[in-house]
């Protein structure tokens, strides 16, 4: 049984990497609203990893609050899936991983939402409304790019594919999410039918993140997103 | 005591929204004697920082500087704690209050809207159109 602590950092770096990551489409995206939809899904999901690592530094009790978990460890000591630290890719490979992830961390938010523990429960209750919308958004991408043109269903067919073999790492039974499985199967299979898409075949999973066995993408991902508490340690303004 | 200081927060605008003060919008969800307790509305709302930045100022220009100020995340925010005078405010300043049925263009009343975009200028809104006036317009989400 994973601690308190343990939990809150998994669930904090998960919400904090995918965030970040999506951070960089800001001023990229193929148009505005797409633009302004990654953005605020991507503020939801860092202001859903302040709350999560702020109660991990409470629990741990070493004084260390959310900016100092986020920006003062190393890649070693982050225990986000590997889904969420993979590459943007184009647009449909984005879309691919927040489909994925969104529905997954919706079922996942929905269970802590109703968990004992009342710290964790009351950010679960708050995440679960804005997750909701997340996976809706992605999900709808996924039936538009899916049912699309010959171009944007190749895409996210290649998304889709790209993305696969780190779906069974948000399952590990050593974690306790093995149970939301068959829900989100469900789920999945729903949308890539209404997209006239496949589901991806089964390959061999790739884990190790929540034991602190990144890709390399993490590194490069912390070396901007930490560099300026690593050049000015304790900087504010 | 409780009551002036509910008078001084209800003077205290939103950042982003400032036709509404954070006693419309329910962010404030109680006044005690010692402290002031309030919620966020979204989890990365930026303005956070800002409301209770807000807050301090007011409460110690007003002579409650030893108010504290709580921050609560249960029960989570919801646009049902709008009050009816904030969604009077929301909609005289060309937002549409949150709606579970039907949304009404602000600039001509016509309810014969679309979305344009689930996701708008902050968290809080979507970007909807009026088919009648042709006006775009943000709508402040059901949440
Ligand atoms: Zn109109």
């Amino acid at each position: 049984m994973a601690s308190l602590f343990d939990h809150a950092i998994r669930l904090g770096d998960d919400a904090l990497i995918l965030g970040q990551r999506l951070s960089e489409w800001a001023g990229h995206a193929p148009m505005l609203e797409i633009d302004l939809a990654l953005s605020n899904i991507g503020l939801d999901l860092i202001g859903q990893a302040t709350h999560f690592l702020k109660l991990a530094g409470e629990e741990e009790g070493k004084g260390r609050d959310a900016d100092a978990l986020a920006f003062r460890r190393d890649v070693l000591d982050f225990r986000n899936c590997l889904l969420v630290e993979q590459p943007n890719g184009d647009f449909a490979q984005t879309i691919a991983r927040q489909f994925l992830f969104s529905n997954w961390q919706e079922l996942l938010m929905t269970e802590i939402a109703a968990a004992p523990a009342p710290a964790l429960s009351a950010i679960g209750a708050k995440a679960v409304k804005e997750v909701a919308y997340h996976a809706r958004y992605a999900s709808e991408w996924v039936v538009r790019l899916g049912d699309g043109t010959e171009e944007s269903r190749a895409r996210m067919v290649a998304g889709l594919d790209s993305m696969w073999r780190f779906v069974d790492e948000l399952f590990d039974p050593a974690d306790g999410a093995a149970s939301l499985r068959p829900a989100w199967d469900a789920r999945i299979a729903d949308t890539l039918h209404a997209a006239s898409l496949d589901v991806p075949k089964p390959r061999r999973a790739v884990t190790g993140g929540r034991r602190g066995h990144h890709s390399e993408h993490l590194g490069h991902l912390l070396t901007e997103m930490q560099f300026l508490q690593r050049a000015y340690p304790g900087v504010t303004w | 005591m409780v009551e002036s200081v509910l008078d001084v927060l209800s003077r205290v605008p939103d950042p982003e929204i400032p036709v509404v003060s954070v006693v419309d919008l329910g962010i404030v969800r109680e006044v005690r004697d010692d402290a002031v307790v309030i919620t966020p509305t979204y989890s990365g709302c930026p303005a956070t920082l800002a409301i209770e930045a807000g807050i301090r100022a007011a409460l110690d220009a007003s002579g409650h500087g030893d108010m504290k100020i709580e921050t609560v995340l249960s029960p989570p925010w919801t646009t049902d704690w709008i009050s009816e005078e904030g969604r009077a405010k929301l909609h005289a300043y060309g937002i549409a209050p949150p709606s579970r049925s039907q949304v009404v263009c602000p600039r001509c009343a016509s309810t014969d809207t679309e979305e344009i975009s689930r996701f708008g200028s902050t968290p809080c809104k979507a970007l909807h159109r009026c088919r009648a006036c042709g006006e775009p317009f943000d709508l402040f989400k059901c949440h």
